[in-house]
């Protein structure tokens, strides 16, 4: 199935994405790392991320006329977040992740239970993921660096995103990984690792 | 022209070149290679989606990440040239910091403790330099090497026991490549270092990056197991982006050393897809040249 779907997010919206589904964004996202996601679960968030999506990324922003301009925005490792997810999720009641390389159990729970759903961006593709956003419209904590700053960005059509992890409690990562260790031994075996 | 300008200005078009326009061909055309064997639309979305990217940065000279990396330079010094030495380090960091405020790049280094970001890419040994002497050459050889996180973080070293061998290598690299492949954005280039110190071992690794994709080892042996980890890291199905599929890797370079011989020293150092890189020489007599390492 393909979404469009309009930041701030309603959860019944959520929550009828499924697994592989493609997603279009349209709104403003917050981008958010390490250093972000640990500042505003101890200081609170300056803006309101009800309904709102995280971005995953530390983009490369260019200041023009007193005005920020986006020069390159993929995503980061989002496991990097692994342990501070949740708490971001059930706090701030976030409604999607954009990432990539997908989350662990822990994200997995809290999405399913507070009904948050990570799309999949594909890694390194920076400048095709600056054309789905129109424009920054602010940026805070920028004394963390350019990297790990809350930028504002007005996304229009973003995407595609993939549905790789769903408030189902269902995965692409987890069944990937799953594959991968049923394969694992057959390989060693190939290898002569094992008997 | 002064050497030290000629040195700047080789540093900033080669930043240039790695990392907004000129993604070597040979990792272009794996990846075209790879997209073709895919069966799964989410792989092949991934892949064409990559492939775009590479076109509009080529089109628009802005960096195809915007992980711009932190910056490893090779420097190999002709053994004919007759310059100041003593302006190489200085002219690589101007070149750096004008690039950086210019193309404009991601201001990655920071302090390991303070995490304090000078907003430069200039630091306390960053950008790192390896120099070289090459015997008999009238040419001064830069290599930028922009290393982004997302791969150089799932890098790894293991001092094995020579009793574990062979198979204790091989058991380490698939086993690290099955757990950690999906967050280095691939499908990439494996990088192995087997011998020497932790140290030649962790280099070599990185140094395997280099090499361009279908290249193999001169070392029969260590060419077979090039190939040989190469088909079963293909096998486990991580895929592109770790969303399932046949290209999990679009190489696997592995260099040696001779090493101790109570020692098996094993590093690996991943690459994204991205396997940015650019090579250019400046010869003793002014004339610039641009190469694939």
């Amino acid at each position: 199935m393909d979404a469009k779907l309009t930041i701030p997010v309603k959860e019944e919206d959520i929550r009828k994405l499924k697994l592989g589904d493609i997603v279009y964004l349209t709104g403003v996202a917050y981008t958010a790392r390490d250093e972000a996601h640990m500042k505003m679960l101890e200081e609170g968030c300056p803006v309101d991320l009800d309904g709102g999506v995280i971005f995953h990324c530390g983009p490369i922003m260019k200041k023009i006329d007193d005005k920020w301009e986006v020069v390159a925005a993929g995503p980061t490792t989002s496991s990097r977040m692994n342990t501070l997810q949740p708490k971001v999720i059930e706090k701030f009641k976030v409604r999607g992740i954009i990432g990539k390389g997908g989350m662990d159990r822990d994200t997995l729970e809290s999405m399913k239970e507070h009904g948050c759903a990570y799309f999949a961006i594909t890694g390194g593709a920076a400048v095709l993921a600056a054309e789905g956003i129109e424009r920054v419209d602010g940026v805070y904590w920028l004394d963390l660096g350019m990297p790990e700053a809350l930028w504002a960005c007005r996304l229009k059509n973003f995407g595609p995103l993939v549905v790789a992890m769903d408030t189902n409690g269902n995965s692409i990562y987890a069944d990937v990984d799953k594959k991968v260790q049923e394969k694992l031994p057959i390989i060693e075996k190939e290898l002569g690792l094992i008997e | 022209m002064g050497f030290d300008e000629a040195i700047k200005n080789m540093t900033k078009v080669l930043l240039k070149e790695a990392l907004c326009t000129k993604l070597p061909e040979d990792v272009e055309s794996a990846l075209k290679k790879a997209l073709e064997k895919e069966e799964s639309e989410v792989a092949k979305s991934q892949l064409e989606a990559i492939l775009k990217n590479i076109k509009l940065a080529r089109e628009t000279e802005k960096p195809m990440c915007q992980d711009t990396g932190i910056h490893i330079f090779f420097v190999r010094i002709g053994s004919e040239m007759k310059i100041d030495l003593g302006t190489i380090e200085g002219a690589i960091k101007k070149g750096v910091t004008e690039a950086t405020a210019e193309i404009p790049l991601r201001p990655n280094a920071v302090h390991p403790l303070t995490r304090k970001n000078p907003g430069t890419n200039i630091g306390e040994n960053m950008p790192y330099i390896y120099y070289e002497v090459l015997p008999e050459k009238d040419y001064v050889e830069i290599t930028v090497f922009p290393k982004g996180a997302g791969s150089e973080n799932m890098t790894t070293f293991q001092m094995l026991v020579p009793a574990q061998g062979k198979k204790g290598i091989k058991k380490f690299i698939i086993e690290w490549i099955a757990e950690k492949a999906k967050n280095a954005c691939p499908p990439g280039v494996v990088g192995i270092g087997i011998g020497g110190t932790s140290d030649v071992a962790m280099k070599i690794a990185k140094e395997a990056l280099l090499r361009p994709i279908g290249s193999r080892n001169s070392d029969l042996e260590i060419s077979a197991l090039e190939d040989e980890m190469l088909k079963a890291i293909n096998s486990l199905g991580v895929g592109p982006m770790g969303l399932g599929g046949k290209t999990t890797m679009l190489d696997m370079h592995i260099e040696y050393a001779y090493t101790h011989t109570a020692c098996l020293p094993v590093a690996i150092n991943l690459q994204c897809w991205a396997g940015r890189q650019a090579t250019g020489r400046i010869y003793q007599d002014g004339k610039v040249e641009f190469i694939r390492r």
